[in-house]
């Protein structure tokens, strides 16, 4: 099985928006290296004919009437927000200058 | 009414009901136990005084009118993991990024507590988004075990686990993603069970792992335990996993089993779950259990799963996956904490310094782990194949329930392991879950309970009994019958053995 490099975990970090830093991104790759290799035994395991299992209950889709219930109300949607302005979630610039 | 701590539940709900006591006495003197203990072993993150007094007085003003009690736990106090959602209380999941979030709106569970009339005084510490085994990932600091102030109470549940051996509390609510109820019970010699996945609605759960978190009891005694899964137990039309069939008579089997006989019932031993790195102490307690439960008449018969030992691996792999997406919605936006804001900077700046700030070790390993098992390249061999052994494990259950109507094993391979001593090396704190993780991989139901002392430590064992998917119902008679035949044995419920603590101002 592969190791996990210290720029792979970079990348990672960047997917998984997490700005870390170059002291947690030592700590890190050794550590996920560890885990990866104790884990990667699951392959291991002859599993071709062996339908996955993503859920414990198989279950299909769960309908409940089409009718019209109470929800939270706009104050209380807002209540927790980190900035709320004019009724609405107040969010940083989602577009970057070149676009 | 230092006494009154010392109480189980159904004794408590039963000096209630008949107005013995007062559910407001009941809860001060929860209330002062906690203000006199809690700075030494820090298993709440909140007390909610005034609402745990203002549930108190309404149970106590419908009894003085003489109406029947709202439930067999009504005015009973009870200690809830900080990762159900509480309207108007805050919930913080042990973390930074939620620190000070008071939801709109409450959980299934704590709804049904509320109505039931059982006494919620506050919320309790835990691992990080209930990542981890020994509540050291709390960002507000760990819980200290009862029974030695310089161990781990397990995790990620310790904080009601610990809450309930420091007699703070006679209830909790913990949840079991891969063993943090049950591991955190065995630890500290009190009762924890893992009801069949979807038993126990998820709604107001704060997801971790969505397909194997489940919500349930903890106790200081099987009765209790089984008194309070019917309380929260049952189908909810807002989960959409919820099992849509009645549960199973638990408490009726609690009772059954108190009777200590267990004729005709089959007990597996998995054999898979023994040897190497199981402490000799916690191993001779298990075997002990095992002769317990064969002299109350149970015929015992050894099983194998032999994909068990791949259950922590495809657990560490699908459980990560699911924690990063589930953490995807901690986005700095609508709720919990936002960093880094300045004139320039972007949404995805914000949302990576907030995440960055507000995650702590586990939680960043985990979602970097579930990145990296679901990206392209790597998902067959990692997160497909841990499906693949999710089907092998389910399996294997299939088989030994056939030969045998529970299986059991020890719950955890150690007894609490000291604080610290774990911090540094994930994969050595990930195996504290090694027995307990199938069980959440298949779906079905498990219990610990307590199973005496480690004769080199002094530390409390757990007895692990699982029962298959829906059945339940066999926990409680199983756990129960074992109690009292251990209890009678040893003069007394374990849980009592614990020291005296340290009290603030003392």
């Amino acid at each position: 099985m592969p190791s996990i490099s210290r720029d792979e975990v970079a990348h990672l970090a960047r997917l998984a928006r997490l700005a870390v830093t170059e002291e947690e991104l030592d700590t890190f790759a050794g550590q996920l290296d560890v885990i990866l290799r104790s884990v990667a035994s699951v392959g291991e395991v002859a599993a071709e004919e062996i339908p996955p299992t993503s859920h414990a209950v198989p279950l299909t889709n769960v309908f409940r009437d089409d009718v019209v219930r109470p929800g939270l109300t706009r104050e209380q949607a807002l209540a927790g927000a980190p900035a709320a302005e004019d009724g609405r979630f107040r969010v940083p610039r989602i577009l970057g200058e070149e676009q | 009414m230092s006494d009154v701590t010392r109480l189980t539940a159904a004794e408590l709900a039963e000096k209630i009901h008949t107005r013995e006591l007062t559910a407001e006495q009941v809860t001060q003197a929860h209330l002062d136990r906690i203000g006199a203990v809690d700075d030494f072993v820090h298993t709440f993150l909140h007390v909610d005084t005034e609402g745990a007094l203002a549930a108190a007085r309404a149970v106590d003003a419908e009894l003085d009118e003489g109406r029947a009690p709202r439930s067999p736990l009504a005015g009973v106090p009870l200690a809830l993991k900080d990762v159900l959602t509480t309207d108007g209380v805050p919930t913080t999941c042990g973390s930074r990024i939620l620190e000070g979030w008071v939801p709109p709106y409450d959980a299934t569970v704590t709804r049904r507590l509320r109505e039931a009339g059982v006494v919620i005084l506050g919320k309790t510490n835990m691992d990080e988004f209930a990542m981890g085994s020994s509540t050291e990932n709390s960002a507000f600091g760990p819980t200290h075990n009862p029974w030695d102030h310089a161990r781990v109470p397990g995790g990620s549940g310790g904080g009601s686990s610990a809450s309930l051996a420091a007699f703070e509390a006679p209830l909790a609510i913990g949840t079991d993603t891969g063993g943090s109820i049950r591991q955190p019970g065995a630890v500290t010699g009190t009762v924890g069970v893992k009801p069949t996945y979807g038993g126990v609605s998820r709604y107001g759960l704060v997801a971790f792992s969505s397909s194997l978190d489940q919500a349930g009891p903890c106790a200081r005694t099987v009765l209790d335990a089984a008194l309070l899964h019917e309380v929260i137990g049952g189908h909810d039309p807002m989960d959409s996993t919820s099992i849509d069939a009645p549960l199973p008579p638990i408490v009726e089997a609690a009772r059954r089993g108190a009777s200590a006989d267990l004729s005709g019932v089959r007990v597996g031993v998995v054999s898979e779950f023994a040897g190497e790195g199981y402490q000799a102490g916690v191993q001779r307690s298990f075997e002990a259990a095992v002769d317990v439960l064969r002299s109350l008449g149970a015929e015992v018969v050894e099983v194998s799963c032999p994909h068990f030992v791949y259950a922590l691996p495809a657990y560490y792999l699908i459980n990560p996956s699911e924690c990063s997406s589930n953490l995807a919605r901690f986005d700095a936006m609508r709720y919990g904490l936002r960093v880094g804001e300045s004139g320039d900077s972007s949404a995805e700046d914000v949302m990576r310094a907030t995440r960055e700030a507000g995650f702590g070790a586990e939680v960043k390993r985990r979602i970097m782990l579930g990145t990296f098992a679901l990206s392209s390249g790597y998902y067959d061999a990692y997160y497909g194949q841990a499906q693949k052994v999710r089907t092998l494990v389910t399996r294997d259950f299939d088989a030994a329930f056939d030969k045998a109507d529970v299986l059991v094993s020890p719950t955890t391979p150690t007894t609490a392991f000291k604080i610290g001593e774990r911090v540094d090396d994930p994969m050595a704190m990930y195996r504290a879950d090694l027995c307990t993780v199938p069980a959440n991989l298949a779906g079905n139901a498990a219990i610990s309970v307590p199973s005496g002392l480690s004769d080199e430590d002094g530390l409390p064992v757990g007895l692990q009994v699982m029962a298959p998917a829906l059945a339940d119902d066999r926990l409680y008679r199983v756990g129960a019958a074992y109690e009292v035949a251990r209890d009678r044995a040893s003069g007394g419920s374990l849980v009592y053995r614990v020291p005296e603590l340290r009290e603030s101002g003392a």
